[in-house]
């Protein structure tokens, strides 16, 4: 006879843990004098952006309120801090790569309106950033423009844009690029009258990116994982990159290391910036975290922005210094081009898309 | 269970323990897990058959498996001749020898792989003479064998060593003594003992290979088709914020590991009992 088991142990562990479970959390933060905390969810290139703003606003913040303000910031891949923010992480403010990711945030968890774009100025982007080349010291191959990407001999280094949202940048810059090749005016492709030509340059610019990543050896899962690649290992002869990333890897491993390169065409990346209405609600900081957001659009947000290798969208109020590191270049817009981040994720990055397309069957 | 309860253990607590157990497994394996299939259900059957059997997950798949199988098919060579060494013998340098093996555990994966790559990558110092025999280390099926063989390697060694231990050098002794050749000794004593610790070194290391992550993104080049691993795509497809998809691959991964550790669990019963019965 097997021993009876005593239910009221496991009915007393059950309570024990559910009240574990409960404590804590509802504290509400009350507006005014008191201290403040702010949690700013953001992406992996903003640590030391943010870094030197969230000092600044505090200060700043201070003067104006009298009120202490401590920042608290998040920084992981923009898709996994989106994800993370969706289950439950409760950010007051979110600063992503993508205005895909905080998408997914409004309309799976409905934690902002739909239309949280149009609530700051630039499309919620303070600062933007291009992707442009980098390639070895001196440019060996004479890479000057995504056709030479294709070349036979020139070997690109990228991450995976199914992992990586950097990369999804880095494919549509190129895309964009084969399509303004083609129709000489990217305009044509709002114009009905022109749908044939249009479709026509679709299908060659879905073949130039096809030989691109034909050329790509090794696809990391991240951003960070490719620089590894081409800057230590030494695989590879050009590889896109964020401007500002690009930047910081010159500044990190010396000017005789690398040269950047910027090519005729890129696209505008806008990563953007939004208040978290329901986190933010909850914990009473509304008020703060809509001025932490705008202040990001003064004259001295946008002096830190140039700073550390982000193009502000108010250039007159950045150092002339600054401003002089970011060479002219044609850029593109994902709206105005791809009809916006939902349906290039639809189109190129979602399976069975495009970029999935060009790998099957396998070589 | 029944087994010692009958006997009315001289240790006191079995429900509590029972309970405690039951409670425990089930907050931290059980109910996580089955969130999994919960997950994986919103696909429905035909969804879910859609997606394990796309190409690109049944490519990812046969890799995780296949290099997961290698890496623990060698550590289970390697792995009993280093715990065999560690066991026997004694030498200079041994703890620190014994201490070397817990390594794997204890760096994080993101290290090792990185640390890996540089050393099998086209310029390193491994990949440089295997190029040159024509053998690509980094950025192929081989370079997420090796990451697995090494993320392996602890699971094998600490199991064995125990078993080899427990070994009774009297066994071997009298077979000398009885005119076995040493190799025969070998096969037909020492084998049998630590088969089933064998085997269950073997599992654990292909259970971990197969879930791998952090080491071996940084050493597989992540090409579709050719060296993407199984839970790559398990990131890819929550990238796109597709849940469910993530956990089918999830679920499959689960079943055939579940499936693997059942089947060697029973091959140790059946290991164990021969052993006792030719012993």
């Amino acid at each position: 006879m097997i021993r009876r088991l005593d239910p009221s142990w496991l009915l007393a562990a059950v309570l024990l843990l559910g009240s574990l479970g409960c404590g804590g959390g509802g504290e509400q933060q009350a507006a005014g004098r008191q201290p403040i905390t702010l949690l700013n969810v953001s992406y992996d290139p903003t640590r030391e952006l943010y870094r030197d703003y969230n000092e600044a606003f505090a200060a700043h913040w201070l003067k104006e309120t009298g009120q202490t303000v401590t920042l608290e910031m998040s920084h992981g891949g923009a898709g996994k801090q989106a994800r993370a923010v969706i289950d439950g992480l409760e950010a007051d403010v979110v600063t992503l790569a993508l205005a895909y990711d905080i998408d997914a945030i409004a309309s799976r968890a409905q934690l902002l309106p739909a239309g949280w774009q149009a609530r700051l100025p630039h499309n919620s982007a303070p600062y933007t950033s291009t992707i442009v080349f980098l390639v070895r010291k001196g440019n060996p191959l004479q890479i000057r423009d995504w056709d030479d990407l294709v070349r036979p001999d020139v070997a690109v280094i990228t991450p995976n844009p199914k992992t990586s949202g950097g990369a999804r940048w880095n494919y549509l810059a190129a895309w964009a690029f084969a399509l303004k090749r083609e129709l000489g005016d990217l305009s044509r492709l709002q114009d009905p009258a022109q749908a044939d030509a249009v479709a026509a340059a679709e299908v060659v610019a879905r073949r130039f990116v096809t030989d691109l990543f034909a050329r790509v050896p090794v696809l990391d899962s991240g951003a960070r994982g490719s620089t590894n690649t081409f800057v230590q290992r030494q695989i590879g002869d050009v590889l896109l990159a964020w401007e500002n990333e690009a930047f910081l890897a010159v500044n990190e491993l010396g000017p005789d290391v690398v040269d950047i390169v910027v090519p005729s065409l890129s696209i505008l990346a806008e990563p953007s910036v939004a208040l978290v209405d329901v986190f933010a609600d909850k914990h009473g900081t509304r008020a703060v975290a809509e001025a932490y957001l705008e202040w990001l659009y003064s004259p001295t947000g946008q002096r830190i922005a140039a700073k550390h290798y982000y193009r502000p969208v108010d250039p007159q109020h950045a150092d002339p210094a600054d401003l002089a590191r970011f060479p002219d270049v044609e850029l593109v817009k994902i709206d105005e081009v791809f009809g916006g981040w939902a349906n290039a994720q639809r189109i190129h990055f979602d399976d069975g898309g495009t970029f999935d397309q060009i790998y099957v069957p396998g070589p | 269970m029944a087994f010692l309860a009958r006997r009315h253990s001289v240790l006191p607590g079995f429900g509590p323990t029972l309970g405690f157990s039951f409670l425990y497994l089930s907050l931290v394996v059980l109910i996580p897990l089955s969130l999994l299939f919960f997950r994986s259900a919103d696909l429905g059957w035909g969804g879910f058959w859609n997606v394990i059997t796309s190409p690109r997950v049944v490519a990812a798949c046969r890799l995780s498996f296949g290099a997961a199988f290698a890496g623990a098919a060698v550590n289970a060579v390697c792995g009993l001749v280093v715990a065999w060494t560690l066991v026997r013998y004694r030498f200079p340098g041994q703890r620190l020898l014994d201490a070397v093996i817990d390594l794997p555990f204890a760096l994080p994966t993101a290290v090792s792989g990185i640390a890996l790559t540089t050393l099998y990558a086209p310029t390193g110092w491994l990949g440089r003479p295997l190029d040159a025999i024509g053998l690509k280390g980094a950025f192929s099926p081989l370079g997420v064998t090796i990451a697995l063989t090494f993320i392996g390697l602890p699971f094998v060694v600490r199991t064995l060593q125990p078993a080899l231990e427990d070994l009774d050098l009297d066994q071997e002794e009298a077979a000398a003594v009885l005119g076995a050749s040493r190799w025969r000794t070998l096969r037909r004593i020492v084998l049998p003992a630590i088969t089933p610790a064998l085997l269950t070194g073997f599992a654990l290391a292909f259970a971990r290979g197969l879930g791998e992550y952090g080491s071996v993104v940084f050493i597989s080049g992540n090409m579709p088709m050719r060296t993407e691993i199984a839970p790559l795509l398990i990131v890819a497809k929550l990238e796109q914020y597709d849940y469910a998809g993530a956990a089918a691959i999830a679920v499959l991964l689960l079943v055939a590991s579940f499936l693997l550790l059942l089947t060697i669990n029973l091959l140790q019963r059946w290991s164990g009992r021969r052993h006792m019965r030719g012993a």
